[in-house]
């Protein structure tokens, strides 16, 4: 049983005492950060990630792993008691979650989007660990051609997926390209783009970028007035365990929304949003009373909420397999380990199966932790939204400036944070999502080398990428995406589809 | 002939030439292009560079075919005292030390909030600079200068 004692490798390295507090301090710092109100997964994780840099490789991914699940749970904490969901995937969860809160029932909804994340995500580390393996022997096969279109339909898929124009959604991605250029070329050693300063020859400051794009630009649109009267419900949360009947009615949602979220993460771009979306859909065809969707109904959070996580959770695998994040917080990811030292891709199953396997344990334990943590403390985080929104801030500005300076102890990064923070608001304000640019600017060196490899080999003729099947079938697969995006009625279908997400 | 008008969408695409111009340029400029085979440090960017160039125009062209939505407020407040608290405190960690540095950066960014109250500000600046310095100077031991050269002691 190859199975069993990769896992057991797996708790073996993540169930050590520290990582364990390590873990347990990622749940908390996240699901505290997670539940300030407009701040999603993504800004909460950019925000933490300077803390775990200090830590060893597996322990600040470990821990990077908790901050991931205190964030989304935290997510859809206040989705449910505010209807101010920080991030797309969980507003769906807000539909009925919110509805819930106000009969008079949040303690129900909050636990059963924590039972429901908490079984869906156990199905999905399983699944991670079946499915990782024979992926990453696929992935070593991979020559530079492949990879090349791989990222490009990762990147597109990522547009299609995005909200809002998909015009702007792809200048988003080609400029975050451009910005993950700017450094020293790899191959002659010129400076690109670096204006001079010798402190860009290592590229922008990922983290730097990180912040301020996510980070400060959303704590500026939080500040544009109005930031006051926020009514939280549930000042009763009502009975924490759901009813016999309660639970009997979220089984079925539960189930179909871990199958459907765990084939949809593995798509690069967000699967996790769509898994959501499909789910509440899905659900509310499927249900016997569907007039009860939108008043409140058990299984309009049970299915989203556990697709979500299941989402959340096989998107590791194209991260894990290939090095290729799947979405803004896999990105995120890919940078800490950068950082760390590790390149992500098919080589660390075989060179370091002790971080490969801890991180899957360490999923499961972050799912537990929640579970553990959060439902009991559910009354702690409801009296942390009382506190007003501009005592916190300035507290998080704080902690990320510490955290910026502290990966490097150079000044320049921080200069990075405030003028990303600047673009990223602006780019807010102009209605371009700023997920697909992470996107493009982590992928973007990798992108170009990728390319320069694939033509050195082909001889300088770029029909490499058609005559290589594998190659051949992924361009494929990016053209008929960018064909369907563009066709005129998908359009008008896609645009209803967010606007009645939001 | 024009009825609608959407500025969001026009400067949105403005944006993305000015980027695409700077990136281009700059790359025609200051890099080797190379061919395609032996590609130089300029060839990517170029060819990125004018994607981005096109899709900027296509943009600002369809600004010009949709109806406006409205832009909202803008945080002005906030951008004048928020973007400058990083770089206040990348300008005097150094010089000032760890702690002076997160204690002016903190109470410049509490002014980004209508709400907040000098008296407030100040103490909770205090607290952030204790809570901070006990976590990330003592706890965790990060090698910072707690006061640095330009203070007289």
């Amino acid at each position: 049983m190859d199975l069993l004692s990769n896992l057991s490798l797996g708790f073996a390295t993540a169930a050590t005492p520290w990582n364990l507090l390590f873990c347990l301090i990622g749940v908390i710092l996240g699901t505290l950060i997670g539940v300030l109100p407009g701040i999603g997964a993504t800004a909460t994780i950019a925000m933490l990630l300077p803390i775990t840099f200090e830590l060893e490789p597996v322990s600040s991914l470990i821990m990077l792993a908790g901050i991931y699940y205190g964030a989304q749970y935290g997510g859809s904490t206040t989705a449910i008691l505010i209807n101010m969901p920080g991030e797309s995937s969980s507003a769906v969860t807000a539909l009925d979650g919110y509805q819930m809160a106000r009969r008079g029932k949040a303690g129900t909804a909050l636990a059963v989007a924590a039972l429901g994340s908490f079984f869906a995500g156990t199905v999905a580390t399983v699944l991670v660990a079946i499915f990782a393996p024979p992926l990453t022997a696929v992935a070593l096969k991979f020559g530079s051609a492949e990879y090349f279109s791989l990222m490009v339909l990762g990147l597109v898929s990522a547009v299609a997926l995005a909200h809002g124009s998909f015009l702007k959604a792809l200048a988003m991605v080609v400029l975050g390209l451009l910005l993950g250029l700017v450094g020293t070329d790899i191959y002659t050693g010129d400076p690109r783009f670096t204006l001079g300063r010798p402190e860009l020859a290592d590229g922008l400051s990922f983290v730097g970028l990180a912040v301020g794009i996510f980070g400060i630009a959303e704590i500026l649109r939080n500040l544009e007035g109005g930031e006051g009267d926020r009514t939280i419900l549930g000042q009763s949360l009502g009975g924490l365990w759901p009813s016999r009947a309660d639970l009997r009615k979220m089984v079925g949602p539960m189930l179909r929304g871990t199958a459907l979220g765990s084939a949809l993460g593995v798509l690069p771009g967000g699967g996790a949003v769509l898994a959501a979306f499909g789910s509440y859909t899905i659900e509310k065809r499927l249900s016997r009373n569907p007039e009860e969707f939108g008043t409140g109904a058990i299984a309009g959070v049970a299915g989203p909420e556990s697709a979500n996580n299941a989402g959340a959770q096989t998107s590791f695998i194209p991260l894990l397999t290939l090095g290729i994040p799947a979405n803004p917080v896999m990105a995120l990811m890919v940078g800490a380990m950068i950082i760390q030292g590790i390149v992500p891709g098919p080589n660390v199953a075989t060179e370091q199966p002790d971080l490969f396997w801890g991180i899957i344990a360490s999923m499961w334990i972050g799912n537990l932790m929640l579970i553990v943590l959060n439902l009991p403390l559910i009354g702690i985080w409801v009296r942390l939204l009382k506190v007003p929104y501009h005592v916190l801030f300035p507290i998080i500005i704080a902690f990320s400036s510490i955290g910026v300076y502290s990966v490097k102890g150079n000044a320049f990064d921080l200069f990075a944070v405030a003028f990303f923070g600047l673009l990223g608001y602006l780019f807010l304000k102009l209605r371009c999502e700023p997920a697909p640019l992470l996107l493009g600017f982590v992928l973007g060196p990798l992108l170009e080398e990728n390319l320069r490899r694939a033509m050195i080999l082909g001889r300088g003729d770029p029909s490499v990428f058609l005559t290589r099947p594998i190659s051949a079938g992924l361009l494929l697969l990016t053209a008929a995406v960018l064909v369907v995006m563009l066709l005129p009625r998908v359009r008008r279908k896609r645009e209803e589809v967010f606007v009645e997400g939001d | 002939m024009r009825k609608t008008f959407d500025p969001t969408d026009a400067v949105a695409g403005a944006v993305f030439m000015a980027f695409g111009l700077f990136f281009g340029l700059s790359s025609l400029l200051r890099l080797e292009i190379g061919s395609a085979l032996r590609m130089g440090p300029g060839y990517a960017p170029l060819v990125l560079a004018s994607v981005l160039l096109l899709l900027g125009a296509l943009i600002l062209l369809g600004s010009l075919r949709s109806a406006p939505e409205a832009v909202g407020r803008l945080a002005w407040r906030g951008m004048l005292f928020l973007l400058p608290a990083p770089i206040l405190f990348g300008l005097t960690v150094r010089g000032l030390g760890f702690v002076p540095a997160i204690f002016l950066a903190t109470l410049l960014a509490a002014f980004a909030s209508p709400r907040m109250r000098p008296g407030a500000a100040l103490l909770l600046a205090v607290a952030v600079t204790v809570f901070s310095t006990l976590i990330f100077s003592v706890g965790l031991g990060l090698p910072f200068r707690r006061f640095g050269p330009w203070l007289p002691f």
